[in-house]
Formats: structure tokens, sequence, C-alpha cells
């Protein structure tokens, strides 16, 4: 705030020369700049209030809880005798199902968005663009109620194929075959889905900003294009791609309605992502918060506390890559 | 463009050519791949008895990729083969991508449109038995539009002035941290944004659940979303404008407030309608501070209300039959063309005014 004074008193000395409109405008730059620090400072605010609301909250939920917060497995809060409550279920199921919602959506997003950059004839690419920046708005729910009552019943046979071919891999082993696919490799899927959007839009942009010269450079050498993408695109969207990836990471970790409607939730940890079971933070909040007594609200915003960390790391992460890549943005050039 | 250098080259030097490059693949060569490959994985899906199309779908696409890779690398070469196989990936990519976001759109309306009508849009739940026919969404669109107006009431000025202090003003430390907490700020999960609200306005400050509860979370999902695009937007704003209004001796505030916004107004409203349109699909955080009700209630200060999210949630997972679903359809198209409404308009405004808001 300091080093923005001398900018605001540039301004008063060139009003100062006609001295009936000096105490106006004065007062006039003063209020408008408390108006908008202001705003800036009560962005802070808000932001501060919310992670010490959630602190103040999960500290009287953890002190009340008579297991281990991070191992126990079970979540049984509103128990008077022995509220006994702990995220290893949902930590796993959260981790588990964003991992799989990154190996598939981050391939075929890098995919895409090379398409829309340097593949596609400009017939395609410039509506396709645009639809999947409109599918990036599509809300959360109806990709839930979509993934539920589309993607579960069509996803079966897959299932069944890799718990036949794949069950020996342990992971892809189902024990319960025959059940609705509601378990976190779908989950996993239908996130891919949602954030694929958003990760492609951002490194489309990435891509387009490399260098005419470097790819002209690249062929002039006789690079052929998938050279001239893997010595001159790749390499400098390295930054904008991770970077891209770790936004969508973090919607991936945030997601609830979608979810709380496809994943069928159970306190069972287990390695076998084809069994329908398991659960997320999100997902448990939603779930749970409507039966949840006061002590089992506030484990619930202590839960909300580790997904709001974690969030806020991956994100943050992202914004410095991206911010150390911010000369290439080329606003206000 | 680098595909068709050569072929343009050609025509003048057919002899040159010849010597200067290796064998090539006819230009029908990628669609003849295509056709044979989806002749050949319909019929392995049909012949191994693949019920879903879907799967023949995905051996079509892995055996496009065989196919050319194993073509262009007997008749052209390794490296060749491997651009080969990298275009044909980055299109199989795309057509991966296109199933199920096109899947998803045209299911929607599919099981929507046979829902929607006059009697669905203009009447509530009150009174009608969830597990039959019948039955509306009006509660629901009027909640919403209540509720997004409030958050947008709130979070808009709230934004643009953040916007303007961050770019007219900031240059110092506060500049910085401001900054990078309203991008980390986007990221926040919209369900931590409720259990906020829910701490602060319900449980500490003991309000009752209203609209208005549902909003405040709303909002603050909406502001970050409303600084970014509007800080690109005053960015764009040619610096020669402002240094003609101080030239003029007309005061920063008045500079901001008459050349500087208005100038980049037509960025600042797409920004703001995107945000409109991004919270208007938000669920958690209003399922839980707005409360469920099945009748109108048009105050949003007092009493539960409902709101086009929750309705498909409850319609869904409580009343959870097929009445139930093929409202919850019906609510889902009404609300995806709300949202996808937004985003037309908020293009528009950007086409509209975008050449002003240049040189």
């Amino acid at each position: 705030m300091t080093s923005s004074t001398p900018d605001s008193s540039g301004g008063r000395t060139t009003a100062s020369r006609t001295g009936s409109l000096q105490g106006n405008s004065r007062r006039g730059d003063r209020l408008f700049f408390a108006a908008s620090a202001g705003s800036g400072i009560l962005l802070l605010v808000i932001m501060a209030a919310i992670a010490g609301f959630l602190l103040y909250r999960s500290g009287i939920a953890i002190s009340h809880d008579k297991t281990n917060f991070f191992t126990t497995f079970e979540w049984d809060p509103d128990n008077i005798l022995k509220p006994s409550f702990g995220i290893a279920v949902l930590a796993f199921g959260t981790i588990v199902s964003g991992f799989i919602a990154m190996v598939i959506a981050v391939p075929l997003a890098i995919g895409i968005a090379l398409f829309i950059s340097h593949y596609a004839p400009r017939k395609i690419a410039q509506p396709f663009a645009y639809l999947v920046d409109l599918l990036a708005a599509v809300p959360s729910i109806v990709y839930g109620l979509w993934g539920a009552l589309f993607l579960v019943p069509h996803l079966a046979g897959l299932n069944s194929w890799l718990n036949t071919y794949l069950g020996w891999t342990y992971i892809f082993q189902t024990t319960h075959t025959g059940a609705p696919a509601r378990n976190l490799f779908t989950t996993g899927i239908l996130l891919a889905i949602m954030i694929l959007p958003i990760i492609t839009a951002v490194s489309r942009e990435v891509f387009r900003q490399v260098p005419r010269s470097h790819e002209e450079a690249a062929l002039a050498l006789g690079a052929t294009r998938w050279e001239m993408i893997r010595t001159a695109v790749l390499p400098f969207g390295r930054p904008g791609v991770i970077s891209a990836s770790m936004l969508g990471l973090g919607r991936a970790l945030g997601e609830t309605m979608a979810v709380a409607i496809v994943l069928s939730s159970s306190n069972v940890l287990s390695l076998h992502i084809l069994d329908a079971g398991g659960g997320t933070f999100a997902q448990n909040i939603a779930l749970k918060y409507n039966e949840a007594g006061l002590p089992g609200k506030d484990a619930l915003m202590a839960s909300g506390l580790v997904l709001f960390v974690i969030t806020l790391l991956v994100n943050g992460g992202a914004r410095l890559i991206i911010a150390r890549r911010k000369e290439y943005s080329g606003a206000n050039a | 463009m680098s595909t068709a250098t050569p072929v343009a080259d050609q025509a003048p030097l057919p002899q040159l050519h010849r010597r200067l490059t290796t064998a090539r693949l006819p230009r029908w060569a990628p669609a003849a791949t295509a056709v044979l490959a989806i002749a050949l994985g319909c019929a392995i899906g049909a012949g191994a008895g693949l019920r879903s199309h879907l799967q023949w779908g995905l051996l079509s696409a892995l055996l496009f990729v065989a196919i050319s890779y194993g073509a262009s690398a007997k008749v052209e070469g390794r490296r060749q083969a491997r651009d080969q196989l990298a275009t044909s990936l980055v299109w199989v990519a795309f057509i991966l991508a296109v199933v199920p976001l096109v899947s998803l759109i045209v299911y929607t309306i599919q099981q929507g449109a046979s829902v929607v009508n006059i009697d669905f849009l203009t009447h509530s739940m009150k009174g009608v038995y969830s597990s039959g026919p019948g039955g509306g969404l009006y509660h629901a669109l009027l909640g919403t539009i209540q509720q997004v107006g409030l958050a947008t009431a709130m979070a808009a000025p709230v934004g643009l002035l953040t916007a303007v202090y961050l770019v007219e003003y900031g240059r110092g430390r506060l500049a910085k941290v401001v900054t990078f907490f309203v991008d980390v700020m986007t990221g926040i999960p919209s369900i931590v944004a409720g259990l906020f609200i829910l701490s602060l306005w319900i449980l500490a400050l003991g309000f009752q659940y209203s609209g208005f509860a549902g909003s405040l979370a709303l909002a603050i999902l909406m502001m970050p979303v409303v600084v970014r695009s509007t800080e690109e937007m005053l960015k764009l704003v040619p610096n020669e404008l402002r240094e003609a209004s101080y030239a003029l001796g007309v005061p920063k505030w008045k500079t901001i407030l008459r050349i500087v916004i208005p100038t980049a107004i037509g960025g600042i409203a797409t920004g703001v309608m995107l945000a409109v349109a991004r919270i208007t699909g938000e669920t958690a955080p209003v399922l839980m501070l707005v409360f469920v009700s099945d009748s109108i209630n048009s105050n949003p200060f007092v009493g539960p209300q409902m709101n086009l999210p929750i309705y498909i949630w409850q319609q869904y997972a409580q009343v959870n039959n097929s009445f139930g679903y093929a409202r919850a359809w019906g609510a889902a198209l009404v609300l995806i063309a709300f949202v996808m409404g937004l985003n037309l308009i908020a293009r528009g405004i950007a086409r509209w005014r975008s050449p002003k808001s240049g040189h």
C-alpha cells in the first residue's frame, strides 16, 4: 500500500493546479482508493475467516474425537459414548479418484489441445474449441445425473472385462461381480470428463503462444510435424500444461455432487478400485450433513479443512508455476 | 501447414520432388484407414459378441492407430510413421473427447424434452405426490434467480473494485498478496465455501437457513472469478487513454469511472455473466444453506427455499423413482439451457464490444 502513494500523489499534483477542483478531487480520489483497496482487503479477510472458522470448528471436533483423526476408517462423530471419526477412507478415495481422473484426462487434454492448436483444419478447430469451452459450464449436478443414469450402466461391460483379463493385478479385481459400477474407477472417469475442458482450455492457450519462429525453425530443419511439436511446442508449453493439470486436479478433488451421486459410499478402504464403496471428502460432507448433529457438523468441518488445505496446496503450486511464466502472457504489453 | 507445402511444390518440379522426398502414402490414406478400422472394429465387435457399442468404437480407434502406424512404417519409414502415430493419436483423443461430451448434451435433451412444458415451468411441487407424475420446478427456478441475483449484487461490485485496485492502484506488497489469494480463492472447493457460511452465518451468528445464506456462499465463489476476468479486461485498456485524461486535469477516480471502466465494460460484463453461469450450477454449498422446500417461497431472506441444482438432487436422490428421474432430467435441461443462454449472451457481449476495447 505504501508504495502506491507516489502514484496517487502524482494524480493529486495534476489536479492541484486548478484550485477549485482540488478539494473535491482529492476527496474523491481518497474515497475511491479506499473503496477499491477495501474490497481487496475484504477478499483477504474472507479468506482468513474461512481458514479461521474451519480451524476453530475442527479444533473442537478433533478434541472430541476418541480415535486418531488421520487413521480411523469409520465416521461416527455423533456417537455420544465414543465419538470416533477419521479421514483415512476419505483421503484415500479423494486421492485415488483424483489420480485416476488425472491419468485419463491429462494425456487426452494435451491431445485435444494439440488438435485444436496444431492439427485441426481451422473450420473444425474454432467451433470445437467453443464447444469445449461451453462444456466447462455444464453444472456438475448434471454430470452427476448423466454419470449415474448413463455412464454407470455403460461401464458395466468394461468393468467385467477388466476384472476378467486384468483381475490378476489386484487393482482391477472385483469381489462383488455384477454390482452396479458405482466405484472409484467410474468416479475417476467421470471426474476426468469433467476436468477435461479446463485442462484443454489452458493448455490450448499455452500451445498457441509458442513463438511461430520456433516452430518454423524446427520445420526448416526438416522435422516432421510431430518432431516439431516434440522439440518446440511441448517444451515451451510444459509449465502451462503442468499448471493446467493441477488446476484440473484441484477441481477434481473438490468436486462434490457428481461424486455424491455416482459413488456409493461406505467406510471401506480397498485397493480394488472396481468394487463399489469408498468415499471422498466432499461427498462425505454432502451426504452426512443432513443427519449430522452439532458434533457431526464440526467433524465435517474438520474434514472440510483438510480438503481446503489440500486444494490450497495444489492450486497455489499451479499458480506459482503459471506466475513464473507470466512474461509470455502478453497482456498490457 | 507443413503438409500443404510439399503438395504445392509437387506441381512445378515433379522430378526434383521425387528425388528429394521418400515415398508418401496417398492423401486418401487416412480416410481409407478410418473406414477399414471401423469396419474391422464392428466386425470384431459383432463377432465377439460385445454388447456395448462403446467398445466397438474403442476397438476401431485402436485399430485405426495401429493400421495407420503400420502402413506408414512400411511405406514412408520410421520417422514419418511416428509422425503418423502422433497425428492419429491426436485425432483419436479428439473423438474420445467428443463422444462423452456430445452424449451428455444429447442424452439430457432427449430425456428432458418430454418433461418440460408450460405446466412443468409454472408449478411447484407443493401437494404433489412425489412417487407420481406431475409437479414442476417453478419454486426452484424462482429460488435460483433470486439467489444468483443476490450473490451477483454482492460479488460483482466487490470483485470490480478489487480488480480496479489491482490494476490502477496496486503496486505494493498488498496487491501481490491480494492477487495470489484471489487466485487461490478461485480454487476453493464449493463445499468448503458452504461450510464456512454454515459455521459463520448459521452456527455462530444464529441466522436461519434461507436463500440469502445460500447466496452468501455463492458470492464467495463468484468474487474471485469476477476479479480475474475484470483485471484482464482493465489491463487491455491502453495507457494512452489514461494519460490523455490525466493530461486534461481529470482526477484519477474520475478517469477510472468515466474512461477506463466504460472502455472495458463489454469485457467486464462478459466476465460477470460467465461467473453468474458458473455459480448457477453450484449445488453443494446451497444444499447445506437454503434447505429444501416443495412450495414457492418468494422471500429469499426468510424460510427455506429451493433452487434448480438442489431440485435435481432431491428428485434424483430422495424421490428416486422413474417420475423423480424424469423431473430431474427436465430440471437438468432447464438448468443447462439457462447456463448456456448466459454463456451465449456473455460471448455476444464480448463480440459486440470487443473492437472498441482494442486500440
